[in-house]
């Protein structure tokens, strides 16, 4: 992935001086970030380092105790529920998981968020809205299996299509890569390249496939002891002499 | 009971208490999830009429058959059709047809909700920018609250048709006899307050079914723990309304 940041504009997200704990565990501390219109930033740690308890403050599943979370310019930490719904249909969510809806078909999933959203879409438009997706991922031809009928990477490419069907100003990706083999990660991480040209989105990328941040991060974050340890590039961050950092690519 | 124990109860208590708020805060505003409260009446009564029918059947006829000898031996044979219609009608129907309930959807809604949490399909739904505790409490609720005084009046009716046959086992008695001894002893004040009772018992299961599911924790082995600890919780609420229901029907005099 190239380093070129010259469409690169204004702040998507902006994390000041965040901490979370849960009884004494502290998660984050005075955690900040801030990514940019167009940027894919990788936040890499190691098990454990809060990296996904940080993105889910970010959509706001979890509340940090303390600091504030700008996304597209709204404070999150503040915003009543139906606020936070409709800044949730401009930012999507990849669950490690998949999370996909075990009792609905690969058509009803991805019309799951559309219904709730475009309640007055017509039956054409949400028909061409899920082809669409699907086409885009690739797997046109799963629309009316079920979830439990498709293999992990076929799965990851669904949830992917569920998360672009509203056509997201930013994706939040949590472990893209993780369970899959390394042929089928890397066509994760090349797709998430292919929606990020098509649909200009923005994207938090929690990983620690070396190979899937080495191909899809602009920007790296190193979350250790619940800080921002050290940013940079990939190849910035690879040349640093500090053991802690070497330690993730070596 | 040890410390913690009964520290871990006042714990539940609390949580439930504010589970049950929460369903009422959000269970009368908009947005109303009528399709899916039609598929969750439609899931838990096809579900479950078969069990409930069945049940209800035995109940009616097995009880019949007993009381027979004592009713016999009193000289109050006649008598039999009416006070079987009305200990079925009052107690057995929707005491037992809550107990099949708790097991079946109780269970039910506490695997599939305890299921969907530790899959992340809750946190999915809530990042779709669904209410995923009106989608999936709420329309629960709803419908075990609406279905179980339903399939209490079936299993009303099929056991009342199995007394029947236990009645002609022993003796001859025509139907228009039957169900005329029936609804000379039976009242609005016996069918009533059954019905209203299963309108809690139906209250009780649902939202205890969708709290241990919602909070599941730890996996896939607190999906297991939490279908098992909703029955037992439901089974036991459904003995504690019903001993409220008998104390208020004696206050008022519905008896």
């Amino acid at each position: 992935m190239s380093d070129d940041n010259t469409q690169i504009k204004e702040d998507a997200i902006v994390v000041s001086h965040v901490h979370k704990s849960f009884g004494e565990n502290v998660v984050l501390r005075d955690f900040s970030l801030s990514l940019k219109e167009g940027e894919n930033l990788v936040v890499l740690g190691k098990s454990g380092s809060g990296k996904s308890v940080l993105i889910k403050c970010i959509i706001g599943l979890m509340q940090p105790d303390k600091g504030s979370i700008c996304v597209l310019g709204d404070e999150i930490t503040t915003m009543e529920q139906t606020k936070l719904d409709e800044m949730r249909v401009r930012v999507g969510f990849l669950f490690q998981s998949n999370a996909l809806y075990d009792s609905m078909t690969v058509r009803e999933n991805l019309e799951f968020p559309l219904r709730r959203h475009w309640a007055k879409t017509s039956r054409e438009e949400v028909d061409r809205l899920v082809m669409e997706v699907l086409e885009h991922v690739g797997l046109a031809e799963a629309i009316d299996m079920m979830p439990e009928e498709l293999s992990g990477g076929m799965r990851k490419r669904i949830a992917l299509a569920r998360t672009l069907i509203l056509k997201p100003k930013i994706i939040l990706y949590d472990e893209p890569t993780t369970g899959l083999d390394p042929i089928t990660g890397k066509g994760i991480s090349q797709l998430m390249l292919n929606v990020q040209a098509k649909y200009n989105t923005s994207s938090i990328i929690i990983s620690h496939d070396m190979n899937c941040v080495k191909m899809t991060a602009n920007r790296i974050v190193m979350l250790i002891d619940g800080k921002c340890y050290a940013t940079g590039t990939y190849d910035e961050l690879m040349k640093s002499g500090d053991k802690r950092i070497k330690d993730f690519f070596d | 009971m040890n410390k913690s124990l009964f520290k871990t109860f006042l714990h539940e208590t609390g949580e439930i208490s504010y589970f049950t708020a929460r369903f009422f805060r959000e269970g009368f505003r908009p947005r109303y999830e009528f399709a899916e409260l039609f598929n969750q009446c439609f899931a838990i009564g096809n579900k479950t009429l078969g069990l409930v029918g069945i049940t209800g059947f035995i109940m009616g006829l097995v009880i019949t058959i007993q009381s027979h000898p004592s009713m016999q031996a009193f000289g109050a044979e006649s008598w039999l059709p009416a006070v079987v219609s009305v200990s079925l009608v009052r107690e057995i129907v929707p005491v037992i047809t809550a107990l099949i309930c708790a097991g079946k959807i109780g269970s039910s809604i506490g695997a599939e909700l305890g299921s969907m949490k530790v899959t992340e399909q809750i946190d999915a739904m809530e990042v779709s920018g669904t209410n995923p505790f009106k989608y999936l409490v709420v329309t629960r609720v709803f419908a075990s609250m609406l279905m179980i005084p339903l399939l209490v009046i079936i299993a009303d009716a099929v056991g009342l048709w199995g007394a029947y046959i236990g009645v002609n086992m022993k003796t001859e008695v025509s139907f228009d006899l039957y169900t005329n001894q029936i609804f000379q002893k039976l009242t609005f004040g016996d069918v009533i307050p059954s019905i209203i009772k299963s309108f809690f018992f139906g209250f009780a299961i649902g939202i205890i079914g969708c709290y241990k599911g919602y909070y599941t924790r730890n996996g896939t082995q607190g999906v297991g723990r939490a279908a098992n600890s909703a029955v037992v919780a439901a089974t036991f609420v459904v003995f504690i309304i019903d001993l409220i229901a008998a104390q208020i029907a004696d206050i008022i005099d519905i008896t």
